[in-house]
């Protein structure tokens, strides 16, 4: 019996540890300078620590770049966060809204519509990318914050519903009645009663878009065009493009900064991160 | 725009009508049925239309039947990109199950700092693809990784290069991909072991069967539609990766390591063959339609089933 | 004039008729029990009248105006549900004056009103609470709060009692009863549990499979059932059922059901015109008597209960159960002669079920 129990969490120590190791190889990378990362190993911890590669990923480097841009990430932090905050109001209202009505509203069709939002989730976005691209072109927003912010929207729309209207669904029927005995219309039924209801459940979908919104790639890169890049695509450009011999220390002190906001968010929610992945799973 | 049902809410003893809330629901649909029906499935069949033409920079409508397809078919970085999402999702979806499953199972033994395993688990997953694939690059770089530190170590002759290799770049993306994954499984599985009715637990134990025994034969078996849904997220964001391969590997080293995401991003965006992205794309399309139709289906009928009630 | 009127209400789901020109006329003030088994179209019929349900034909008739178009709202009821169906976000008092915000009433008269109610159901201390910090009975009370401050013609009740527990129930039955008496409006309730419906209700309606089988007073409907299902549906335990026909017995008449003639002194003088016919004897337990001149029986179990004594007979081959009082003992397997009382039994239709007095 016992011997189990050391096993048990024997194992358990292993996994935690090879989880963790790329953590901690690229905190530590980051706070090494570039001669102890050619003479050392990656699994020590650094003997001088110094945030420089942190200040050169965030600033940037100017002797390494031409033109008038230092390359930093500072700038895309900003874009990123411009990007984020919008989105993730529309796509989780616009979700909750939808979601309400197709679970609580009976019509016609709300159930092959769900459907079809179901599927639509499922759908690689390189399908419907260059359609995409037109449109958000004609309506005069390529490359622009407003244009990522909506196409993240269409995006998210399907998940948010989901969410949402699967947790209206297990409403008890009475309440609503009493609502509408109430004389509770469309709207106040929605911001009064099933609102301030689903608040755990507007939690989850609120942490599980800033995740995602965040850590989006493909949208930024084909949608931001130059002055809309988030994070993720000038961490890449930054990691793939440097001259002479790479700073893997910048690398990784960027990589660290770009992961930190959906770190913290994770950390802080605790279990309602957990809950949300399990329940909102379907999104890839 | 339900302002005027506002007004009209009082009890309308005249008998009048009123603005009725079950339109104010009508119109509250308006905008994801529009996002729906243009953006999803409109915009599919744009990209169909689009793979049935000669277009290369910009769409232009002089349709060549399906020349597009018989090109991608030649195509041999199309048939690696192929081969390499075969390779990588069996690999992945593979790991993904099998050490998700092992992680939910120790961590449902009932042990103590349940919530710290987790939380370490479930870590990687909320770092994106880009993260986890600048990371990975560098833990697996030749020079300075990995391989230099274990040589460090003692170990001389270690190899670990295969970011580099040709053969080998392919099974490096799994490696990422698992570690990043591997927590949605577990939280996945743990959620299913969790709703085993304990009573069978009880009944093991009075019948003193040994418990590796409970889990191979009874709690296995019991948790087939949890491992259906495991397998088809995972499926479903296998057929998506493309963030993972462009920051880990770039599609390299050449072609080796391409999937067929980025193939199709790479010639609608990079290559000017936006013909041939759309037609690679297409089928990209209905090999997820083949993977997850059986899900749709047993969503639906549960959907069905639920509300008979 | 604040009665509720049904003109050839009928409801069909998807081509299915499940309730056919219901005809339905309830005055103001009259405590109306919609009762029957689940399934009846009970609860179907109490959502149709609030219109949370919209009819597939006919009319209904709110204190004199056809509200059949009309929302649920505008109708001028007032509901209260069995699961409480409180909005578990709101305080008690935003619970109660919810109704009333929603119609636009200035906030200053809305707190009167609800600490009106408050005082009335005694539920003053409650206000600020959240409802899952009540116990279930308190939970009762604010939901007849919310109905009783929107001051309503009529108040709705879809089996409000069924989630408390036995003693709490008899308690709020008690008060509800008060309560009517005390406002004097016009209440519709649907419950399955006859108690509820004999102690509380002024009019009981018998429903089963969508049809009215009976609309009468209490007493009526336990003494005079309009036909088996109501017979057998009302009274616990249930009224014994007897297949056989009437016969001349001397003066008077007598049942025969193959035990020998069963006198049935006491029967109205229109009985003699079945005489000959076949007919179903319904007999509740206390209409049967032990009595040395009665027909033979056996005895196959007896139930005390504490005030009386159920007896499990067989008699030619029928089961039937006896009430009686505690002191009399039976042995189990043992004889004993029963007699019916013949003023108080029913008798129907074989084939129809139809009362037949």
């Amino acid at each position: 019996m016992r011997y189990n129990k050391i096993a048990l969490y024997g194992l358990l120590c292993v996994a935690a540890v090879l989880i963790l190791a790329p953590v901690f190889i690229m905190v530590s990378t980051s706070l090494k300078s570039m001669d102890e990362i050619r003479n050392g190993s990656i699994f020590t911890l650094p003997v001088d620590p110094g945030f420089g590669a942190w200040g050169k990923a965030w600033f940037g480097d100017c002797a390494k770049t031409l033109g008038e841009k230092c390359g930093g990430l500072s700038s895309s932090f900003l874009t990123s966060v411009k990007i984020v905050i919008p989105a993730l109001f529309l796509s989780v209202g616009l979700g909750a809204v939808t979601g309400y009505t197709l679970a609580v509203w009976k019509m016609k069709g709300a159930n092959i519509m769900f459907a079809a939002l179901l599927v639509g989730m499922f759908i690689p976005p390189q399908v419907t990318l260059y359609p995409l691209i037109i449109m958000v072109r004609e309506l005069g927003i390529f490359g622009s914050i407003p244009g990522l912010v909506l196409v993240h929207v269409i995006w998210g729309v399907a998940f948010t519903t989901m969410m949402f209207r699967n947790f209206f669904k297990t409403v008890p029927q009475d309440l609503l009645k009493a609502a509408r005995i109430d004389g509770a219309g469309f709207w106040p039924l929605f911001w009064y009663v099933m609102l301030p209801l689903s608040l755990p459940i507007l939690g989850v979908a609120m942490i599980l878009q800033f995740t995602y919104i965040w850590n989006d790639f493909l949208l930024g890169l084909t949608f931001g065009g130059r002055s809309g890049q988030p994070m993720t695509v000038a961490l890449n450009n930054l990691v793939g493009s440097q001259f002479g011999e790479k700073e893997y220390n910048v690398n990784m002190a960027a990589t660290m900064l770009t992961a930190l906001p959906t770190l913290a968010v994770y950390l802080l929610s605790g279990r309602l991160f957990v809950r949300g992945i399990a329940a909102g799973a379907v999104k890839g | 725009m339900a302002e005027p049902a506002q007004g009209a809410l009082k009890p309308s003893h005249d008998g009048r009508r009123r603005w009725r809330p079950q339109w104010t629901a009508k119109m509250a649909l308006i905008p994801a049925m529009t996002i729906t029906i243009v953006c999803f499935y409109g915009f599919i069949i744009w990209t169909f239309v689009i793979s049935l033409t000669r277009s290369r920079l910009l769409p232009v409508y002089k349709f060549t039947g399906f020349d597009q397809y018989i090109r991608l078919f030649a195509n041999e970085r199309w048939w690696t990109a192929m081969q390499n999402l075969a390779i990588h999702g069996c690999l992945f979806i593979g790991g993904c199950v099998v050490f998700g499953y092992l992680l939910a199972i120790l961590i449902d033994r009932g042990i103590k700092a349940e919530g710290m395993f987790r939380t370490i688990f479930m870590l990687p997953l909320s770092m994106s693809f880009i993260v986890t694939g600048v990371i990975w690059q560098w833990v697996m770089n030749p020079g300075l990784g990995l391989q230099d530190a274990v040589r460090e170590l003692g170990w001389t002759t270690f190899e670990f290069n295969w970011i580099v290799r040709q053969d080998r770049s392919i099974y490096t993306l799994a490696i990422a991909g698992v570690w990043q994954q591997v927590g949605l499984c577990m939280a996945l599985f743990l959620a299913g072991l969790r709703n085993i009715d304990p009573n069978i637990w009880k009944a093991s134990r009075v019948d003193g069967i040994p418990v590796w025994r409970v889990y191979f034969h009874i709690v296995t078996p019991m948790m087939r539609t949890v491992f259906f849904t495991v397998f088809i997220l995972m499926s479903a964001i296998v057929m998506k990766a493309f963030d993972l391969v462009v920051a880990l590997t770039g599609g390299g080293p050449g072609f080796s390591s391409d999937l067929p995401a980025r193939f199709v991003v790479d010639h609608i965006l990079n290559r000017q063959e936006l013909g041939l992205g759309a037609a690679g794309a297409f089928v990209l399309l209905c090999t997820v339609i083949a993977v997850i139709s059986p899900y749709i289906h047993f969503e639906l009928r549960k959907e069905r089933g639920g509300r008979g009630h | 004039m604040n009665g509720v009127e049904l003109r050839g209400v009928t409801k069909a789901y998807s081509g299915l008729t499940v309730m056919e020109n219901i005809n339905l006329e309830i005055e103001d003030g009259a405590f109306l029990v919609l009762l029957g088994p689940s399934g009846c179209g009970k609860s179907t019929l109490l959502n149709m009248i609030a219109g949370l349900e919209p009819v597939t034909d006919g009319s209904i008739h709110i204190a004199g105006r056809d509200v059949t178009a009309l929302e649920p709202d505008e109708r001028d009821i007032a509901m209260v549900f069995q699961s409480y169906a409180l909005y578990p976000t709101m305080s008690v008092r935003r619970n109660i004056g919810f109704g009333l915000k929603m119609r636009g009433m200035p906030k200053a008269d809305i707190d009167n009103r609800v600490g009106e109610i408050g005082e009335l159901l005694q539920i003053s201390p409650l206000l600020d609470r959240k409802p899952s910090q009540l116990s279930g009975g308190q939970q009762q009370r604010v939901a007849i709060g919310r109905a009783l401050v929107r001051e309503p013609s009529v108040f709705l009740f879809d089996e409000p009692l069924s989630n408390l527990d036995a003693k709490l129930r008899a308690d709020m039955r008690v008060e509800l009863k008060r309560l009517h008496e005390r406002l004097g409006r016009t209440i519709v309730y649907v419950t399955h549990d006859q108690i509820e419906a004999m102690t509380l209700a002024t009019r009981v309606v018998v429903l089963d499979k969508g049809h009215i089988q009976q609309a009468d007073t209490p007493e009526n409907v336990y003494r005079r059932p309009a036909n088996r299902f109501v017979a057998s549906f009302v009274g616990a335990p249930t009224m014994n059922f007897m297949d056989g026909k009437l016969v001349q017995y001397g003066d008077g008449i007598a049942f025969d059901g193959g035990m020998g003639q069963l006198p049935m002194a006491g029967l109205p003088a229109k009985a003699r015109d079945l005489i000959g016919q076949s007919i179903t004897l319904g007999a509740r337990p206390e209409h049967l008597m032990f009595d040395d001149t009665g027909v033979n029986a056996r005895v196959l179990l007896a139930e005390p209960t504490g005030p009386d004594q159920y007896v499990r007979l067989t008699v030619a081959g029928t089961e039937v159960t006896a009430r009686t009082g505690p002191e009399q003992q039976f042995k189990s397997g043992g004889d004993a002669r029963i007699m019916v009382d013949g003023a108080r039994v029913s008798l129907f239709d074989p084939q129809s079920g139809r009362a037949m007095l």
